[in-house]
């Protein structure tokens, strides 16, 4: 009998979550409440999926599925960045019984919103032509291996190189907004990952521009973003580096013009 | 754009995965000089967010230190698949494996170093040579974001046009049967367009969702293959589905921990229990371990292999142990993966050096630190070995002008994919193939796209946007996502690791059934912004499609070859060293099963066994 009871209770356990709906880019926001039966190791995508299947209010009432991004579903494609609870992170990767209830679901505040969570984020993979973000390699003809990198080298780089273009280091930048100057912390990552390698290397010149030309200097180094990372990116050290590799390019500059 | 770009050929690639980015960089580039050929490339994800990004492990290529060759690679494939591929291309893709390597080194990727500097390997499964080179346990995201960069840079020069956030939806043919365009949709604004292009690249990789959880990405829907599938396209091998032995689960995907935490010493167990029994290969009774003390059945039953056999014989044999001898952790389906004892003994900062993407998702979905304790984990449906039929040397399918790369092809990997090689499969089908063979194609066009009546494009349109009502108009009783739900149970239920012909049976009665209450479901947003529901049904619809390609070619193929495991047909059988075609018939809206020849000329098929190193027939020592 006892057991009973507390399976029933158990069962009747739900989780209470809240979602910010917007329809369109031009209307009004609102917010929406939602219950769900409780299962254990639930995440906000699979909050998301039963609000599809299941697209009625808390109230009763009949509403829309929300629209959103995701993926990979495991942390490494960045489309599923959100702000859950007051704290920009990844949805797929927060775990339910990790938060607070009734669980706030809202899309990132920087970036214009086409829909419910679906924000819009193009400038992120602009910005990377602007540093031009490449190696810039011949050709793809068999030529041989490439140059020589040592494992320290290496593990540099491939820091730098896990960011997934996620958006949560831009979300919680106070210098950075979508439709002005400053470039962002995740583009000057970027930067510093290509002037690493050696072939990279031939357009650091260029990329330092690209980054001075879009505001490096405004970053006022609050390092708000280095903490927000979900792939622990080395923001800080990338900053300092292009900064140092800025005064480095205007001193060339200054001494080019001197001549 | 100018009307001087319109007039351009144009080459359509749907998907950005590597297959599509691959075949993105290899067509900007031969059209660098004339600047005659633009890539139009679509995808529903931005492409940096492709599901290519999820590979872990590594990609393969023989390289000179550990007496591999590229012959060795090539035998290690086609034994591992089962002889089920034609050898003549998976020979070229191992032979050009190791300049594919260099080509990404010198594109910048962080493959892990040694001590002087070079490319790191580590063993995979199937092989005995450490041949997989790895960035981390982030392999593919690596490799993706090198080739994006390159796209990026044609794109900056005008020779690459992104369509991200577009779904393809089909292909447009003119009179000659040639395929000269495609209609997409916009995910955003949810127009409805056509594109008329020259060439058309079907790299859209796996059909994961049709078995509702799997590890792929959420847009590995199946909907492009599945509908030029409808348009007439052969779908080959459908049924050979790879189930990954070691995942973890969850109620949106099932995560998977990667064959490289095994290629770096990982260890598979349970507790043993010694009043239970297998037989050996030469027929003897063995205890399964000792009572109580942890049993590592994979090492005592394959010694020359141990955690390292082909992921076909890890899964069946996991599936043994928990279902057959009942001997899963706590009486739950679930074996140990062991990496503990790696960190012990090389410390914790070796381990992550190596594997800490994979660690890292599973502490983050666990809650349990995997350098401390065993991981928990369960074979899940993981990899598609069919997919469309394509032409061995140009890789374009049975439709004139489509061609197809990556998983979403069929060729190279047989009855089963060893690890590590499909990455290698989708960059050497996009740089090596079927880009440049689109390319060809495109520019000995008499007529270019642009010039044909735009009739028969809108035609097409109309005929997607009246389905596309349809749906929308429905009002039946029937949610899309429990249909979904149903579909994916009875898939994972019935064909995956163990087939029996009465459920297979049962399994294409049940998917016609729920055809046939697709068309009582409602979709819930009637809207014309950003409705990810409608989007949601229409795959759904295609999705039936494709499940029915794969239950009836297992269904047909009374054998067990590779990841295809019949019980009542325990061996291969040489009748069905066939590849399995399916195409769709209009008037009873079902696929037909036929088979094609197999080319097995440069390997003559052996049988498998993976308990003691074996000798090809063709000379090669080892595997
Ligand atoms: C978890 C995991 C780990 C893996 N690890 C390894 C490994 O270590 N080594 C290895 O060799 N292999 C590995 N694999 C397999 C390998 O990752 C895939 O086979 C490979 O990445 C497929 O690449 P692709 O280019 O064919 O397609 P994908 O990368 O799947 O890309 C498909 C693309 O098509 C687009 N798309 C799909 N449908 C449409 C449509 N209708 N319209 C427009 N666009 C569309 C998507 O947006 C995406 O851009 C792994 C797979 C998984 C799931
Ligand atoms: S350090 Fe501060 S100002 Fe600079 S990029 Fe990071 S969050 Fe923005
Ligand atoms: S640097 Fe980190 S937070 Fe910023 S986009 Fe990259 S992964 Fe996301
Ligand atoms: S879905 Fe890819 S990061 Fe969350």
């Amino acid at each position: 009998m006892n057991t009973n009871n507390t399976m029933t209770t158990e069962t009747q356990k739900t989780v209470k979550f809240r979602i910010k709906r917007q329809i369109t880019p031009d209307s009004e926001a609102y917010w929406e409440d939602f219950e769900i039966p409780w299962k254990a190791s639930l995440n906000i995508i699979t909050l998301l999926m039963a609000q599809h299947t299941h697209p009625v209010t808390s109230l009763g009432h009949k509403s829309t599925p929300a629209s959103y991004e995701a993926n990979c579903l495991e942390e490494v494609c960045g489309s599923c960045t959100m702000v859950v609870n007051g704290k920009v992170q990844q949805a797929c990767t927060a775990l339910v019984d990790k938060l607070e209830q009734p669980i706030s679901i809202e899309p990132m505040s920087k970036f214009p919103v086409i829909r419910d969570l679906m924000v819009d984020r193009k400038r992120m993979f602009e910005s990377l032509k602007w540093i031009k973000g490449w190696n810039p390699v011949d050709n793809t003809a068999p030529l041989g291996e490439g140059p020589r990198i040592s494992p320290s080298e290496q593990e540099k780089a491939y820091n730098f190189s896990r960011c997934m273009t996620c958006g949560c280091c831009l979300e919680s930048c106070p210098q950075w907004s979508a439709d002005e100057g400053f470039i962002g912390p995740q583009a000057i990552a970027q930067s510093v990952l290509f002037n690493i390698h050696p072939t990279g290397k031939s357009l650091e010149d260029e990329r330092i521009k690209g980054l001075i030309d879009n505001g490096l200097n405004v970053c006022g180094n609050a390092q708000n973003c280095a903490a927000v990372c979900p792939k622990e990116v080395d923001l800080i050290g990338a900053i300092s580096q292009a900064n140092w590799q800025a005064t480095k390019y205007m001193a060339k500059q200054i001494l080019g013009n001197g001549h | 754009m100018s009307s001087s770009e319109n007039k351009k050929r144009k080459i359509a690639i749907i998907g950005g995965g590597l297959a599509g980015l691959s075949s993105a960089m290899k067509i900007a580039e031969m059209s660098l000089e004339k600047k005659d050929i633009i890539v139009q490339l679509f995808s529903i994800v931005p492409v940096k967010r492709s599901h290519s990004v999820c590979a872990q492990g590594g990609i393969n290529a023989a390289n000179k230190t550990t007496g591999d060759s590229t012959y060795q690679h090539f035998d290690d494939t086609v034994y591992g698949g089962d002889f089920l591929a034609n050898q003549g291309p998976i020979k070229k893709m191992c032979d050009s494996a190791p300049d594919i390597i260099d080509l990404f080194d010198r594109m910048g990727v962080p493959f892990n170093r040694t001590a002087e500097g070079r490319i790191d390997r580590r063993r995979f499964g199937g092989t005995l040579h450490p041949r997989t080179a790895y960035a981390g346990a982030t392999t593919g995201q690596q490799l993706l974001y090198a080739l994006d960069e390159q796209v990026r840079r044609y794109e900056a020069e005008g020779l690459v046009e992104k369509y991200e956030g577009w779904e393809y939806l089909s292909a447009t043919f003119d009179t000659n049967g040639a395929c000269c365009g495609i209609i997409a949709q916009n995910l955003v604004t949810m127009e409805i367009q056509a594109f008329p292009v020259d060439a058309l690249i079907i790299a859209t990789g796996g059909p994961g969702s049709v078995y509702g959880r799997s590890t792929n990405s959420v847009s590995n829907n199946g909907l492009a293959a599945a509908s030029l599938y409808k348009q007439g396209a052969k779908y080959a091998n459908g049924e050979f589905i790879q189930v990954h032995p070691t995942a973890i689960g969850g109620d949106d995907k099932l995560r998977l921990m990667s064959e490289s935490a095994r290629g770096e010493g990982g260890r598979v167990w349970v507790y043993g229990d010694a009043s239970k029994t297998w037989i050996d290969t030469e027929g003897i009774e063995r205890p399964c371990g000792e009572t109580g003390k942890p049993w590592y059945f994979l090492e005592e039953k394959y010694p020359a292999y141990g955690n390292l056999v082909p992921r076909d014989i890890a899964t069946r044999e996991i599936f043994k142990i928990v279902y057959e001898l009942k001997l899963g952790v706590n009486g739950q389906p679930f074996v140990f993966l062991d990496v503990s004892h790696i960190s012990r003994e090389k410390g914790r900062e070796f381990l992550d050096r190596k594997l800490k993407g994979i660690l890292e998702i599973y502490e983050k979905f666990k809650g349990v630190d995997p350098h401390e304790v065993p991981m928990e984990i369960f074979p899940a449906v993981h990899y598609s070995m069919g997919g469309l039929w394509v032409d061995d040397k140009t890789h374009m399918t049975n439709l004139t002008g489509v061609f197809a790369a990556g998983e979403a092809d069929y060729q190279y990997h047989g009855a089963n994919r060893l690890g590590a090689n499909s990455l290698l499969s989708c960059v050497f089908t996009g740089l090596h193939v079927a880009g440049p063979e689109a390319v060809k194609f495109a520019r000995s066009r008499e007529k270019a796209a642009w010039e044909l009546p735009t009739e028969i494009f809108e035609a097409d349109v109309k005929k997607e946007k009246d389905f596309i009502n349809k749906l929308m108009n429905l009002s039946g009783t029937e949610n899309p996502r429990l249909i979904h739900a149903e579909l994916g149970n009875i898939m994972t239920e019935n064909v995956t690791i163990v087939r029996n012909n009465e459920a297979l049976r049962k399994t294409d009665e049940k998917i016609q059934e729920l055809q046939k209450r697709f068309w009582n479901i409602t979709v819930p947003d009637k809207g014309n912004w950003a409705n990810q529901s409608i989007r949601y049904a229409h795959q759904l619809y295609y999705m039936l499609h494709l499940a029915r390609v794969i239950v009836l070619g297992a269904l047909q193929r009374n054998e067990s070859r590779g990841a295809h495991y019949k019980p009542d047909f325990p061996n291969t059988n040489i009748d069905f060293l066939k590849t399995t075609i399916a195409t769709y018939n209009k008037d009873n809206d079902s696929p037909i099963i036929s088979y094609e020849e197999i080319d097995t000329s440069l390997i003559p098929p052996r049988a498998r066994d993976y308990t003691k190193k074996t000798v090809s027939a063709a000379g090669a020592i080892s595997n």
